[in-house]
């Protein structure tokens, strides 16, 4: 999760005025899953050496 | 040293012979003093009857998510509320995780698919994908496509897959609490048409999802009479939104008890760390699995969650002196 994010990229709730302690934890293995700027559930892809994830509106991200 | 661990070493290490259900639950019920001497036991087990070598392999989802079974551990069952979305690799991409395997030095390369059993469209890019991994990567191709009919597991033989993975998940007792959209023993069906086509057969499955002990035992102990060529040991991950997503992670020394007593219940197989093994086990416990019975290992990342760095596991393969398996040696 970025420190611009307006949504949790693991469980896709708002990112301020809750700990999401346990999602920062988890995304050291797991890929986001969420747009951190819409919420929008993402298009993820992971391959053995790293992992894409798409937005429909705001484009892919990648490891 | 306690009775079992005795039996274990004349019947397992000197004889070759696997301990039955009940020699299986009298080592996961074995007190924690006694652990230490059941891994060494185990990994003299596997020294002897195994070699050695550690096989590698990679794995990657070739079809994620939407899938219509609701097998309760995964996040890929359409059915539950997972944030998992549905979505096909392209068979570029997938040559490049098969080259991403390669670079590792692994010899096995596993696609797998989130489905009930393969259709048209996924043998179709099943085809076309292990013809184009044939063509550019050096690596023996593995699937786990969900349950086959007979001329699905022909054409796999046809096509070159050397290795079939389908897990019973857990024992036969429990898997209703686990799967209610198909059975054990469909499952069981699939296995045995793999065995008889000529393709290895891999076949393990999740530890905590909520088994007691006792069907722990029960679940080796029918592994072994399956007599898989591999075992993959996977330990739950609770992923989020599915039915299993607040059940606790199996405590670190239940599950080294486990790879010990599942070696000795299968001395020859290539028993596999999978997956989960990171948030059980960690660094540490990964070190004492190595060196308490696994003799293999998935490298990178899994299906929908990700693993330790390759160059983690390598380092630590090489530290402990176990080379990792050539291609030379599995053809």
């Amino acid at each position: 999760m970025t420190t611009t994010a307006i949504w949790c990229d693991r469980c896709g709730e708002p990112a301020a005025g809750a700990d999401h302690g346990t999602c920062r934890t988890a995304r050291e293995l797991e890929p986001p899953r969420f747009c951190s700027r819409c919420r929008r559930r993402m298009k993820v892809q992971i391959l053995p050496a790293g992992w894409t994830a798409t937005c429909v509106e705001h484009g892919l991200t990648r490891s | 040293m306690p009775e079992i661990l005795d039996q274990a070493r004349t019947q397992v290490l000197e004889n070759g012979v696997g301990l039955d259900e009940a020699g299986v639950l009298a080592v996961l019920r074995l007190p924690d003093e006694h652990l230490p001497a059941a891994l060494q036991l185990a990994h003299d087990v596997r020294m002897r009857w195994c070699g050695p070598e550690v096989e590698v392999e990679g794995i990657v989802s070739l079809k994620t998510g939407g899938c219509p079974e609701d097998c309760h551990f995964c996040s890929q069952s359409g059915l539950f509320a997972s944030p998992v979305r549905s979505v096909w690799l392209d068979i570029p991409s997938l040559v490049e995780a098969a080259k991403q395997t390669a670079a590792t030095g692994a010899t096995e390369f596993c696609i797998v698919a989130a489905v009930r059993g393969p259709d048209e469209r996924l043998m179709k890019q099943m085809r076309e994908g292990v013809a184009a991994i044939r063509a550019e990567v050096d690596i023996q191709v593995a699937a786990s496509l969900g349950m086959l009919t007979q001329a699905q597991v022909d054409e796999l033989v046809a096509m070159g897959v050397h290795r079939y993975n389908h897990n019973l998940e857990t024992c036969r007792s429990y898997f209703p609490n686990v799967v209610t959209t198909h059975s054990w023993e469909e499952r069981w069906e699939t296995l045995t048409m793999v065995r008889a086509s000529g393709m290895e057969v891999c076949c393990g499955g999740i530890l905590g999802l909520g088994e007691t002990v006792e069907q722990r035992a029960e679940f080796a102990a029918q592994l072994a009479e399956l007599d898989p060529h591999e075992v993959p040991l996977n330990f739950l991950n609770p992923r989020p939104g599915t039915p299993l997503g607040d059940r606790p992670v199996v405590e670190g020394r239940d599950a080294l008890r486990a790879i010990a007593a599942f070696r000795l219940a299968m001395p020859r197989t290539i028993l596999r760390y999978a997956g989960g093994r990171e948030i059980t086990l960690g660094d540490l416990g990964t070190r004492d699995g190595l060196l308490g019975g696994i003799n293999a290992v998935i490298v990178g990342n899994y299906l929908t969650t990700l693993g330790r760095p390759a160059d983690s596991d390598l380092a630590l393969l090489e530290e402990l002196k176990m080379p990792v398996k050539a291609l030379s040696a599995t053809l």
